[in-house]
């Protein structure tokens, strides 16, 4: 039966689906072509024998060194069949890395796009609000990606100096 | 007058005695009164906001010190109890709300994320909140147990006590952080 979903995938999409497997956990996963990808969805969501009509998460993951360097992980499921299927997106780095928003099938997929660009710096083309999610506007970087150093701080307001590295800054100078 | 004066070391000496001795009666008349009516502002962020009610309600009672009430405004409040997680996206908000306090102003660090930033050494989270502001008493614990925090209570009422307060002080405004950020 899970067979099946993509089994119609590669045959709806023979250019577009290929490598598909099963992943940890018996879900069915497939990479699929970058700019193919609201056309794959789109079938998947409309198509009522499979109707995968939610998007549960949206994610990235930076492969450091591999080219293309990150992946985008669409998690579908389809509350109808009870059924959960797994995308992945290969997107090179740089501007010229743009996916195409699934924001106009999935409305829930805004904010999780705009994680991916926050985290992982991936643009989003065909989103209605393309900001940050959860840093501020003043940050600079995507803290997520794995040449980010670790304790990368850019803080917003000046910090006090640090006399003591074993007792902190210390109280106020009150008496 | 000035030179007068000057010529009477005894007398002025025993003017600065006696309002010394005035001054220490105030100081701790004040200490008492202000260690026993500790209004705090809980700026709660994080999972320690549990442990504050629960240490805030009725079966561990922080009315049993004084310091039942808390304020919603900051002007209104001597104790800024900062609970839970800051990180840098919060920092000027942090500070903004100690700015609005009114002078006498105590501040406690309620768990390891207050203190020190606990385990989150990462890109996000400010090492601890007197890199901020400064810091009256630090509460361990991760969150900290309700009698913990009813001993960093105490401990800072043992700390106002002995703190010199005045009528009208002139002091000036301590600078916390030079400048203003950027």
């Amino acid at each position: 039966m899970s067979k099946a979903v993509i089994a119609a995938l590669v045959e709806r999409f023979p250019d577009a689906v290929h490598a598909p497997y099963e992943g940890v956990g018996g879900d069915d996963c497939a990479f699929v072509e970058r700019s193919r990808i609201v056309d794959v969805c789109r079938f998947l969501k409309e198509d009522p024998a499979l109707a995968f009509n939610m998007a549960p998460y949206i994610t990235a993951v930076d492969y450091l060194g591999a080219t293309p360097r990150f992946e985008v992980v669409y998690n579908l499921l389809s509350t109808v069949h009870n059924k959960r299927v797994r995308l992945r997106v290969k997107v090179p780095e740089g501007p010229e890395g743009v996916v195409p928003s699934v924001t106009s099938l999935w409305r829930g997929a805004d904010w999780f796009e705009r994680y991916c660009w926050d985290m992982y710096g991936i643009p989003f083309s065909g989103h209605p609000d393309m900001r940050r999610l959860l840093m501020y506007d003043e940050f600079e970087g995507h803290p997520l990606r794995k040449d980010y150093p670790l304790r990368g701080r850019q803080p917003l307001v000046a910090e006090r100096e640090v006399h003591d590295i074993f007792r902190g800054p210390g109280p106020a100078s009150r008496d | 007058m000035a030179s007068e004066l000057d010529g009477l070391p005894v007398i002025a000496t025993r003017r600065e005695e006696a309002e010394g001795f005035l001054q220490g009666l105030v100081s701790k008349s004040l200490g008492w009164a202000r260690k026993y009516s500790l209004f705090t502002y809980p700026f709660v962020t994080a999972c320690c906001g549990m442990e504050y009610m629960t240490m805030a309600s009725a079966r561990y009672d922080s009315d049993r010190f004084g310091a039942a009430m808390p304020r919603f405004s900051p002007r209104q409040a001597d104790l800024l109890m900062v609970v839970g997680t800051v990180n840098c996206k919060q920092a000027p908000i942090l500070r903004r709300v100690y700015e609005q306090m009114a002078d006498p102003k105590w501040v406690m660090a309620f768990g390891v994320c207050a203190s020190s930033g606990g385990f989150y050494d990462n890109y996000a989270t400010v090492q601890g909140i007197d890199r901020i502001i400064p810091v009256d008493v630090y509460v361990p614990g991760c969150p900290p147990r309700p009698e913990q925090v009813l001993d960093g209570i105490m401990l800072l009422q043992k700390k106002i006590q002995n703190q010199s307060h005045k009528l009208i002080d002139r002091k000036p405004l301590p600078v916390i952080a030079g400048g203003a950020g950027r």
